[in-house]
């Protein structure tokens, strides 16, 4: 690790202002930045801490009816508080990592770095999220711009995320065995207007809309649904834990078990 | 009943209040005043000529003390290679020079290209980045095969090819063995790979030099299996250092697993630079310095070829091998596809004629050396896939096809150089029987299939070489080494016993399961025991632990030494009983006049041997403390049938373990409890093997696999809970304690079981799928049914 600046600012405003010089980065739950800091492959020149900032943190169910997540709130304490709103996300949150990544790690920085094997852009996307920042509303379908690329400017910080509630939801990880990040994933949500169908962890475009399993998925909402359906494997990831013929397999399969379990 | 002290009792093991409450002492946890630290710059690329290093913007970098490279190490030897392999003309192999620092070409990635010592690690770290170092790259030199085709480049300038030798061992004429096959009813043939992996031991290399200018003493801490033979290899080889001038120390070690038995180049620069630099020198591996440095396992590309006559007896077996040795040959590398392996391809099997051949080959990856079982569970790997696969093409079962074939007279000649001393395979097999419930296993199967999963059973025999080694055998082959091992039994004057020894303790148990053998000979409390190891200034030169040899040839050295304590300590009895030596004996703790009432205790004795007013000074010396070096009569040969039952999910290839028992004839065994974790903790490598583990390199000879993002060690939710029955016990018939080792046994016996268990539950799911090379992920699996 080489060094730094480090500052803990207490509000939004601040963050941004700290935020305005060379080279400095955001930090959330520091789960991929700091090993990359202390492999030597990262080197910013400031890490602004966005961990103080309470009015980025907690979950809520806004007047809307969509439910609000701050972009500071670790995957820990989503597990916990959003259960009662929206069990798939909650599920999918008490998933990530291990504990102590769940208790470090944010939603606001899984969102920001964007790896195409997160889980939680998967939910973002499936679920028609907002992503809020500190200066704009983006649409999920917006926000994701291909591997570790997303619609943030430089400075940019995720201040909340918000989640329409389905009426049914699941997740299905199957989990790459050496990282446990997604080998490939998929959320799979019904709106009252139609289902979305979100992948992640098997393009090498990050995560993506199944749109063929959701117009199926939207006019039968059952496993059988998508048995007609296939994934081409081109533009999907090979790697020693899988060929892109496989990930292809894997978003059917687990497609069809999403809606069996949501069902 | 079982007994709560002694032999055969289960004490819960003393160490682990100190490794369980932050209380051990690593080698990381030793910080000598005034260390410096180094850091190495490693080769990124496989390999290349080194054209030029420029430290001079590094040598000014703060706190730098000094910077080396190959050039200072050119008046110092290269770090050797423990055993000489004999080619099939006769010929020593091809050995290269392994310097301490590159010299000329690096030739995998990691190579330490030059080292920074400095007075903190980040700015070493720093000044590192700093030197210039011009590389001409050359082809890397990654798959076996094109590293021996004709005009393939060279890894080593001055070698005749990248081939380090052409070895044979049994029948070594090829009519003879053409002959057997051309004569059989039934060949069954299978190609497979058993996969490079990384040993991956929780702690990671440390080593720490120091020298003291006032005595010209050097000390070495280090994670080592064997603290002399680090010595040894370093003094005499390396450095050119007079033996009793060092100290090796090598305190608790956090995991071993084979990777810390070899000596390192970064465990001779720490005690060179030391006096180089006149600072004691630190050097703590990261976990990404551990993967491109330590010595991985395995790595045998495999034909094997079974011969069966029309009843399926066992006709005739024949192997080709070719073995990965990396870049350098490490420490026993040269043995362990060799000595260690070809002479383990009897398995359990009356084959009257076997042939093994293995090429071993340079390539421009981390060199390759023994890792738990070395050798053996390659071999074990490739007899029971192609049994198993036999057993399908002649449509038997499994277990029955290898009853049928199982050698029961003992002592038995193997074709490969072996002579197994005991063993009852039938007997471990019917243990096997009952602990795996196989006659269970179908109404299992059709529940499973009611979920959607198909369910396979997996059986496996092997059988293992330990207790290394008689030296005169050894020495035979081609081992630079004796093989014997030692300990010294020093008796306080209190009663209480200190015993040191050769072996070395890195989670096996021994500071509880020896005290518990030499208590019990004397009959005083285990508590009474300590055993001192891991450091060349108390302890006697032995050769420290692998091979599973701990207790069966150090243990054997301490039951000597025990037994000389004793006749000593009756001789004292005897005197001051005013008896006869023959008529003593001792019971509990207590020397008795046999047919009186009259009884000294052990304590009163062991203080009138420090304290010899009255003692037969004209008979004996004072004191109470003895030595015993102990050289094995031959290996011991553990054996064992191992029985594991898959699920594996049709649609995503996803295998998960349902169920797995061991059946080990360990022979005699001292502490079951630690046995049974040894087992565990074997069977859980193997699995990890099995199921999850691969090192990978790229066409480039990049390390693909290089951290735990992309390679998986089995976790706890991986492996299922064992059923381990161990009653099964022929004891060893040559040495004291009757005992064989149980230390690797898990990990040779079980990816075999494992990958013939997914087998069978994909043929019951009607695919034919033959072999897939491990590991068994779930891409393999489904790529494997959908090919």
């Amino acid at each position: 690790m080489y060094n730094f600046e480090f500052e803990k600012p207490g509000s939004i405003a601040d963050a941004v202002a700290a935020l305005g010089s060379e080279d400095a980065m955001p930090l959330g739950g520091g789960q991929t930045l700091i090993p990359a800091m202390k492999q030597r492959l990262n080197a910013p020149s400031k890490l602004v801490s966005l961990s103080g900032i309470a009015e980025m943190k907690g979950v809520c169910v806004r007047d809307d009816g969509a439910l609000s997540i701050g972009g500071a709130t670790p995957h820990a304490v989503v597990a916990a508080e959003a259960g009662a709103h929206y069990p798939a996300l909650a599920g999918l949150a008490s998933h990530i990592g291990d504990p102590a990544v769940r208790n470090r790690g944010t939603i606001g920085g899984s969102l920001a770095n964007n790896d195409p094997a997160a889980c939680y852009p998967s939910a973002a996307l499936g679920s028609g999220a907002t992503i809020v920042t500190n200066n704009r509303e983006i649409a999920a379908d917006d926000y994701f711009q291909g591997m570790f690329t997303t619609a943030l400017e430089e400075g940019e910080i995720i201040v909340e995320v918000r989640f329409p509630i389905p009426e049914k939801a699941n997740y299905q990880k199957f989990v790459q065995p050496a990282s446990r990040f997604a080998l490939t994933g998929v959320f799979v949500a019904k709106y009252a207007d139609g289902v979305r169908v979100a992948v992640t962890g098997a393009s090498e475009e990050g995560v993506f809309r199944w749109s063929e399993a959701e117009a199926a998925l939207s006019s039968d909402f059952s496993a059988s649904a998508v048995d007609g359906l296939s994934v081409s494997p081109d533009g999907m990831i090979g790697d020693i834990h899988g060929t892109p013929a496989y990930r292809a397999s894997l978003i059917k399969t687990l497609t069809k078990r999403a809606v069996a379990a949501a069902a | 009943m079982p007994k709560d002290s002694g032999i055969g009792a289960s004490p819960k093991r003393r160490e682990d209040v100190r490794f369980l409450t932050g209380a051990g002492n690593y080698t990381d946890d030793i910080n000598v005043a005034g260390q410096a630290y180094v850091h190495f710059l490693r080769s990124d690329v496989a390999h290349a000529r080194i054209k030029g290093i420029d430290t001079s913007a590094a040598a000014g970098m703060p706190g730098v003390v000094k910077i080396f490279t190959g050039a200072d190490f050119e008046g110092v030897g290269g770090l050797p290679c423990g055993w000489q392999v004999t080619d099939r003309h006769g010929e020593p192999m091809q050995e290269p020079p392994h310097p301490i620092l590159a010299q000329g070409k690096v030739r995998h990635v990691g190579d330490p290209i030059a080292a920074v010592v400095a007075d903190t690690y980040e700015q070493a770290r720093d000044a590192a980045e700093a030197i210039e170092v011009d590389l001409e790259e050359l082809p890397a030199i990654v798959d076996m095969k094109a590293a021996l085709a004709d005009g393939a480049p060279k890894l080593h300038d001055d070698l005749t090819s990248n081939l380090c030798y052409d070895w044979v061992l049994g029948e070594t004429d090829d009519a003879v063995v053409q002959k057997a096959f051309d004569e059989a009813d039934h060949v069954t043939t299978l190609e497979l790979t058993n996969q490079r992996l990384v040993a991956n031991p929780m702690e990671p290399r440390v080593a720490v030099g120091e020298y003291k200018r006032g005595t010209d003493e050097y000390t070495l801490y280090t994670t080592s299996q064997n603290p002399h033979v680090i010595r040894l290899l370093m003094c005499a080889f390396v450095l050119g250092l007079p033996e009793h001038k060092v100290r090796v120390v090598a305190p608790d070690v956090g995991g071993g697993f084979g990777t810390k038995i070899f000596h390192y180049a970064e465990e001779a620069f720490c005690t060179f630079a030391a006096k180089a630099c006149n600072r004691p020198v630190k050097w703590t591996a990261s976990r990404t310095e551990a993967f491109m440095s330590d010595a991985q396992g395995r790595d045998h590309v495999t034909k094997i070829e079974l011969a069966m006559d029309k009843d399926n007896n066992f006709t005739a077996l024949r192997t080709n091998t070719l073995a990965n040795m990396g870049a350098y040959l490490s420490t026993f590398s040269s043995s362990v596809p060799t000595w260690l392996h070809g002479t383990l391809m009897a398995g359990n099997y009356k084959t009257p004629c076997i042939q093994v051949n293995v090429k071993a080959v340079f390539t421009s990856t981390v060199p390759v050396d023994a890792y738990r079982g070395a050798g053996r569970p390659e071999a074990t790997f490739q007899i029971e896939r192609v049994i198993d696969k036999a057993a399908r093409e002649r449509g038997v079962d499994p277990i029955k096809l290898r009853r049928q074939n199982f050698i029961t007279e003992f002592p038995y000649d193997t074709p490969v150089a072996l002579t197994y001393d005991t063993g009852d395979y039938n007997g471990t097999m019917d243990k096997l029987e009952a602990a795996a419930d196989i006659a269970g296993f179908a109404a299992r199967r059709a529940e499973s299939e009611k979920n959607g999963k198909l369910r396979g059973l997996g059986i496996n025999c092997y059988i293992e070489a330990c207790g290394i080694a008689p030296s005169n055998i050894v020495g035979m082959l081609g081992a630079r080494a004796g093989l014997y091992d030692a300990a010294t039994v020093r008796v306080n004057a209190t009663g209480s016993i200190s015993v040191m020894v050769g072996a070395h303790s890195h989670g096996q148990g021994h500071e509880t399961a020896f005290p518990q053998v030499v208590a019990e000979m004397i009959g005083i409390d285990e508590s009474q025991v300590e055993i001192v190891h891991g450091d060349t200034s108390k302890i006697p030169f032995g050769m420290g632990t692998y091979g599973s040899r701990s207790l069966a040839v150090c243990g054997s050295a301490m039951v000597r030494a025990t037994e000389k304590v004793i006749n000593k300590a009756k001789k004292i009895a005897a005197h001051l009983m005013e008896a006869s030596e023959a008529d003593i004996e001792l019971k509990d703790g207590m020397f008795s006049v046999a047919g009186t009432d009259k009884s000294v205790a052990w304590g009163d004795v062991t203080l009138t041997a420090y304290v010899p007013h009255n003692f037969p000074l004209e008979e004996i010396e004072p004191g109470l403390e003895e030595t015993a070096f102990y050289d094995p009569a031959n290996f011991t040969y553990p054996a064992g049938a191992y029985a594991c039952e898959v699920e594996v999910d049709p649609e995503t290839g996803k295998v998960t373990i349902e169920r797995f028992a061991a059946a080990d004839d360990f022979g005699n065994i001292i502490n079951p409890m630690i046995v049974d974790g040894q087992v565990h903790g074997g069977i859980g490598q193997g699995i990890g093997q099995a199921l999850l583990e691969g090192c990978v390199y790229d066409e480039n000879g990049q390390l693909l696999s290089g951290s735990y993002m992309d390679y998986a060690m089995p976790r706890a939710d991986d492996v299922p809970f064992y059923t381990v029955d161990h009653s099964s016990q022929t004891p060893c018939t040559h040495n004291p304690l009757g005992v064989k080792g149980c230390g690797e046994a898990g990990a040779i016996g079980s990816p075999p079981a494992v990958v013939n268990a997914v087998i069978d539950a994909l043929q019951s799911g009607g695919k034919n799928v033959t072999h897939i090379d491990m590991p068994l992920s779930p891409g393999r699996v489904w790529a494997a049914m959908n090919g």
